[in-house]
């Protein structure tokens, strides 16, 4: 017999039956099917779209990221370059090729370098990502990855900013879910909740930001609401 | 990992007495127990949420054969490979022949208690590969060779003085004259040092916080971005999990994680959790080509139907400990091996036999914080209980301590024989101990008396003054 069976006997031996009857294993396989939701906190659900995106740029700011909010997708490059240049770190940028950011028009800030696609090994330049939603509850990002949307670039560079649309704020991480299951039928390779920078309490318990991951998270918010 | 547990009264007595040690867990108070506490308070749903997540995780382990198996099916459908081991020595093994299949040289690993369990450093690097560890406490106590002492802050046992001296012993070809004199630059330097590990390793070991059987996923929750790294870099993403770790869906594993962070690390929410499903697909930019789950037993499916099935609920919070009195003047090396703490005296036990480790379920003081602030409500004073009494059947107990309880057992259940016995022993005591009322020494209690006086019983025994209370009351 191999483990796979040892273990399976194993545990229905100390539970004392054989196989799950065929009644409780329907049960099970409908419970994944309906993935209902648990209960949610009314933090956030309560609120409405508006008073939503107030509660998640609170509590990402409470994590010490840093929010921007611009009106239209055309002053997001500015936002961007007036965000590097105020901390000045290199005006150089390594944006995902997604079809999410094709609305960010880079020509409008000639003196920012901008490249398309995945970060490199030792870059110093900051990344520049879309996101599929942003959970208001906890001032969480959601990303995806995908052809159009390395992974690498969400941890790889001391400086990660992320354009966030307003529709795309959501209340609870449930939400997030449906709207993943509503784009398609499986599940991405990779989904990223991101709740501020890269942090570490290991030594002495005194919090550092930036220990692996990106030093500074910064939201791009374009608060007109369209994609 | 080596099971020192038996020697646990040497080593508390040691911890004691280590001064660096004693100022490190001081800390433990002003940072993880307050946080926790400011983050509940701010979340009214607390308690149901954690009935919710009791009642989530008591449905999956009465059917856990079915969801482990629905799970693998999801797993191999989205290309992964589910590799099923009963024993340490199996999973070793699984992840060997995975990094020799790949010609692995050096594997980066996030942080996982599975891998403590497994020992799966020692045995890769004895078998030529070189497993780096990347969560920061984790790679600090690695180039220490020490044991991690708390399951979530494994150096917290460490004060940054010493830090500073291992990393200019180990990092030899940085300039000697740099400053490591704060938290920051040790950070600076760890995150230079191990930038290069996750651009070269061949394999990334990440554990799992959960299994989905929905999807097929695993969940990692993190604070550093370092399993994230080490899952997305190289050729190869290996998962170490044991089988408790599963649950139904998405929406059960987010009931769970609004609990952890907070019970954890007093956080809304950890900084990175990641769904991981399955190895790239054909058309991503980047990601591992291939995944692995090492699927670990190592005597949990024992533990199933029993007295400690409820210990399987734990979702490694460390919550119990951050709140121990004993935990909080020992220190986690003092448990001996991988679980310390409350959670610790209780699973240690169960994993390693109750031979080797039948000192960690004395190591309580019985006060129940740990059962108040657990968010899985387990009855841990309750098992430590079962535990103390498997010992006693089983002989483990001190002689003297066996012979005192089976004389005070008989006298106790015979109460013409214990009352005028406790009445005589009471007045005699008080007597004994004169106008201080207190004991500084007595024969054959020495254990006791050596670090605190033992007070003099005042007056008469209860059941006396219940009887006289009772016989007033009657009369009135």
């Amino acid at each position: 017999m191999n483990s796979r069976e040892e273990i399976l006997g194993a545990i229905r031996r100390s539970l004392g039956r054989g196989e799950l009857p065929a009644d409780a294993r329907a049960e099970c396989a409908a419970r994944l099917d309906r993935h209902d939701e648990n209960l949610v906190p009314e933090r956030a659900r309560s609120l409405s779209p508006r008073e939503r995106v107030e509660l998640f740029v609170k509590m990402a700011e409470a994590v010490n990221a840093t929010v921007a909010r611009v009106k239209s997708a055309k002053d997001a490059p500015g936002a961007v370059a007036d965000y590097l240049a105020g901390l000045n770190l290199p005006p150089a940028v390594v944006a995902a090729p997604d079809p999410a950011l094709d609305d960010l028009d880079w020509s409008a800030k000639p003196l920012l370098e901008v490249r398309q696609g995945a970060v490199g090994d030792n870059d110093p330049a900051a990344a520049v990502t879309p996101c599929f939603a942003a959970v208001a509850e906890t001032g969480t990002l959601m990303l995806l990855s995908g052809g159009t949307r390395p992974t690498r670039n969400n941890f790889l560079p001391d400086t990660h900013i992320v354009v966030l649309r307003r529709d795309q704020v959501v209340a609870a991480y449930e939400d997030g879910f449906a709207r993943l299951r509503a784009a398609g039928p499986d599940m991405p390779r990779t989904v990223n909740f991101i709740t501020g920078p890269s942090r570490t309490a290991d030594i002495e318990q005194k919090i550092e930001l930036g220990v692996h991951g990106p030093r500074r998270l910064h939201i791009v918010l374009i608060d007109d609401g369209a994609r | 990992m080596k099971v020192t547990s038996a020697a646990f009264k040497d080593n508390a007595r040691a911890a004691l007495g280590d001064a660096n040690l004693q100022r490190a867990l001081h800390n433990l108070r002003g940072g993880f127990v307050a946080r926790r506490a400011e983050r509940v308070a701010n979340l009214p749903e607390w308690d149901e949420l954690r009935d919710e997540a009791i009642a989530i995780k008591q449905h999956t382990l009465k059917r856990l054969d079915w969801y482990l198996d629905a799970w693998e099916k999801k797993v191999v459908a989205a290309g992964g490979h589910v590799h099923w081991c009963r024993n340490a020595a199996e999973a070793n093994q699984a992840v060997l022949a995975i990094c020799r299949t790949l010609g692995a040289k050096t594997v980066t690993k996030g942080k996982s208690m599975i891998g403590e369990e497994m020992g799966v450093n020692d045995y890769l690097e004895q078998n030529g590969i070189t497993p780096v560890e990347t969560d920061l406490g984790e790679y600090i106590i690695q180039i220490m060779h020490e044991p991690p002492s708390h399951i979530i802050a494994p150096a917290i046992h460490l004060l940054k003085e010493q830090i500073a001296q291992s990393f200019r012993e180990t990092h030899g070809t940085l300039d000697p004259a740099r400053l490591l004199a704060d938290s920051r630059q040790l950070c600076d330097e760890a995150r230079a040092v191990l930038r290069q590990k996750f651009l070269t390793a061949d394999v990334g070991i990440t554990g799992a916080n959960f299994l989905i059987a929905e999807t097929g996923s695993s969940i990692i929750v993190t604070n550093e971005g370092n399993g994230d790294l080490t899952q997305t870099l190289p050729k190869a993403h290996i998962v170490l999990a044991s089988l408790e770790k599963v649950v139904p869906t998405l929406e059960d594993a987010a009931t769970i994680l609004r609990l952890l962070a907070r019970s954890a690390t007093g956080q809304e929410f950890s900084t990175y959790t990641t769904i991981s499903t399955g190895p790239r697909r054909a058309s991503d930019a980047d990601g591992p080509g291939e995944y692995h789950v090492v699927l670990l037993d190592n005597g949990r499916s024992a533990m199933l139907g029993g007295e400690f099935e409820d210990m399987l609920r734990c979702i490694r919070c460390a919550a119990c400990l951050n709140h121990c009195p004993v935990y909080e003047a020992v220190g986690g090396k003092a448990y001996g091996w991988v679980y310390p703490g409350p959670m610790g005296a209780v699973l240690t036990p169960s994993l390693v036999g109750l031979g080797s480790a039948h000192d960690l379920p004395n190591a309580s003081t019985f006060c129940g914080k740990c059962e108040s602030v657990c968010p899985m409500k387990i009855p841990l004073p309750k098992m430590m209980r079962h535990w103390r009494e498997r010992e006693f059947a089983r002989h483990m107990t001190p002689r003297a301590a066996r012979y005192a309880l089976a004389a005070w057992g008989f006298a106790a259940t015979r109460p013409a024989l214990y009352r005028p016995l406790a009445n005589l022993a009471a007045r005699a005591l008080a007597w004994l101990g004169g106008s201080r009322g207190r004991f500084r020494a007595l024969p054959l209690a020495g254990g006791w008396t050596r670090t605190r006086d033992l007070p003099a019983p005042q007056g008469a025994t209860f059941m006396s003054q219940w009887q006289a209370r009772r016989g007033r009351e009657w009369r009135a």
